[in-house]
């Protein structure tokens, strides 16, 4: 996956620019990939203001999390399904990066690929009975999906290295061995604005437009002929296959995976970016991404403070910019101008 | 057998407090429409308020009354400040609200207490009483006879009183209280401060037998969570009874299989519980309108 989508980010740059060349300016504003292309402009300038290397390390993870998130927000935002449980799948990308090349002897970039494609094979078995209960139920069963997957991760030690975690050897991509905080940078960059520009297509594709059919309404969505688990169920898989290809860079980025990485705590962390940043906004998933691995780094001046302050920000931004950071700005926006 | 009743009755212990905070967040469900993830900051507050009250020198039952009302005020003050100016939200910001909340009040209570594991005096000594085989701590038996009057009690208040009353119309259609001229923010405030109440009632009583610290508000939350799903959320006979099975799986698989899966055994049995029965175990079937 990480090879493709290499290729794939000049690509989604350029295709904009060539088709919108031969017709008006106008019309570049409003190409559907126009945001991917703002986005990648930003990610290419974002390094101009670090004031020290080690923002390229934060902004790496920054780009990996957004990724999952991105994910996650296809499943929560568009097609309104909640997913308490997705670093799972975040654990198994992670734990088959870090098993792949140990246990098995595979190249790295492999194992990544194995690790998605397992990821979305589980997603689509456990998705279908799952995906059937509604709300907070739907909310309980993925929770506990995800805990399962932990304690799998924990107590499979001669395979996992249980609690303690286990190292991951580095990614090496056609005799490229992938290392350093900015190398990662771009690495991760690049996944996310590929991850960006899949989910752009998807939510303007016939199965986008079903997805969030379903958000406003199943019963209508169904008698529009719209095939409602079949849909919910490749939206379930999708996300799924994000979020272990997140997890899988988190892995090697760090080259130690612990159980941790699936835990709930990181589940609702993924949660919580999707909504702080915005629910159907991708560019809303990089920002509660951002603020939610920024914010702890900003905030350790406040040692023991912290959580109290995190707490109170959380609070305060989803009281006061309820719909989310990025589609109540917009919003905001375009009120003041007419 | 003896082994199987031990099992059983350290399950009810831990179910009985999983019931109440189940209990809690029916109650703030039913009034309005949150899952209320800082449910379990209120059992964290209940035993460490006591626990340093008591350190302070002032009596046990004093310093236990003063930790429910700290709880209580704690509990009115995240509806008043927190979910009230959010009304009208959608279910997930209400949600990441009262996540937000549990991390403050995590965060705050670090910073007034400490990180440590504390633990209470329990009320009636620590020697066991043997039955059939079984060696029972006597504070296991306060747990389950308090978590019984919270129940008993709650239910004759609903039940029995016009106030009691108002909170139930509350939950079953906050328009039409309204038109019939009940508060429903006293009603829905109520029910944030009982539930806070009740969660600090369970933390004092299972204190002595689980100690307490700033951290173990996220699992129980969590557990308390999953056992009002398995009941049937907005039941609150289901959310009893979702605790103390909860509870009872949980020692059960601790004891015959390895305490490394007691999460797991529970969690895979909720998982077909709601296979089967979407709705939960007591839960009433809805159908949507269109």
């Amino acid at each position: 996956m990480s090879v493709r989508s290499l290729d794939e980010r000049p690509a989604a740059q350029e295709q904009p620019l060539s088709k919108a060349r031969s017709t008006f300016v106008g019309s570049l504003g409003r190409h559907r990939l126009m945001p991917v292309l703002l986005l990648a402009v930003l990610v290419a300038l974002a390094p101009l203001l670090f004031p020290s290397g080690f923002y390229y390390r934060i902004f790496a993870l920054v780009y990996i999390f957004a990724l999952a998130a991105v994910g996650l927000n296809l499943l929560m935002g568009y097609a309104g399904q909640v997913s308490l449980g997705h670093a799972g799948f975040m654990g198994i990308g992670a734990y088959a990066a870090a098993i792949g090349p140990a246990h098995f002897g595979l190249p790295g970039w492999l194992s990544l690929i194995i690790g998605a494609v397992l990821s979305a094979l589980i997603a689509f078995l456990v998705g279908r009975p799952i995906l059937r209960l509604k709300g907070h139920y739907l909310a309980v069963a993925t929770l506990g999906f995800g805990l399962l997957l932990a304690i799998v991760f924990t107590s499979e030690a001669e395979w996992t290295g249980g609690p303690d975690g286990m190292s991951v050897s580095r990614l090496v991509l056609f005799g490229w061995s992938v290392r350093g905080s900015e190398t990662w940078y771009w690495v991760s960059a690049v996944l996310f604005l590929a991850g960006a520009a899949i989910a752009y297509n998807l939510i303007e594709s016939p199965a986008g437009r079903a997805m969030r059919a379903i958000h406003d309404s199943e019963t209508a969505a169904g008698v529009l002929g719209v095939d409602v688990s079949r849909t919910k169920l490749l939206v379930f898989v999708i996300s799924s296959v994000y979020a272990s290809i997140a997890g899988s860079s988190l892995a090697f980025f760090n080259g130690l995976v612990t159980p941790d990485v699936a835990g709930f705590l990181r589940s609702i962390e993924l949660v919580a970016m999707v909504v702080l940043g915005g629910m159907g906004s991708v560019v809303g998933s990089l920002v509660g991404a951002a603020v939610l691995v920024l914010l702890p780094q900003a905030l350790t001046f406040l040692h023991d403070y912290e959580h109290m302050v995190l707490g109170l920000i959380i609070m305060g931004v989803m009281i006061f910019l309820r719909d989310g950071i990025v589609p109540s700005i917009a919003a905001a926006f375009r009120g003041r101008r007419g | 057998m003896a082994e199987l009743l031990q099992f059983a009755f350290s399950g009810l212990t831990v179910g009985a407090v999983y019931a109440l905070v189940a209990l809690g967040f029916t109650l703030i469900y039913n009034a309005s429409d949150v899952i209320n993830f800082a449910q379990g900051e209120f059992v964290m507050l209940g035993g460490l308020v006591t626990v340093f009250l008591l350190a302070a020198g002032l009596p046990l039952p004093v310093a236990a009354l003063l930790a429910v009302v700290a709880s209580t005020l704690v509990g009115l003050a995240l509806y008043r400040f927190a979910i009230e100016p959010a009304r009208g939200a959608n279910a997930v910001t209400l949600i990441m609200i009262t996540i937000g909340a549990s991390i403050f009040l995590r965060g705050a209570a670090q910073v007034i207490f400490d990180k440590r594991y504390h633990s209470l005096p329990p009320l009636f000594g620590d020697t066991p009483i043997r039955f059939g085989g079984a060696a029972i701590l006597p504070q296991s038996l306060v747990v389950l006879a308090g978590a019984l009057v919270i129940v008993v009690l709650l239910w004759a208040f609903v039940d029995r009183t016009l106030f009691g009353k108002a909170v139930l119309a509350t939950a079953a259609n906050k328009l039409a209280a309204r038109l019939v001229g009940i508060d429903t923010r006293l009603t829905v405030g109520f029910s944030f401060a009982i539930s806070a109440a009740i969660g600090a009632i369970a933390g004092i009583l299972v204190t002595p037998i689980t100690l307490t610290s700033y951290n173990i508000g996220t699992l129980l939350a969590l557990k308390g969570f999953a056992a009002a799903m398995l009941g049937g959320i907005g039941s609150a006979v289901g959310a009893v009874l979702g605790g103390l099975l909860l509870g009872l799986l949980e020692a059960l698989s601790a004891g015959y299989l390895s305490s490394e899966f007691k999460d797991a055994v529970a969690f895979i049995v909720i998982l077909a519980v709601l296979f089967v029965r979407p709705q939960g175990l007591l839960g009433r079937a809805r159908v949507e309108r269109v």
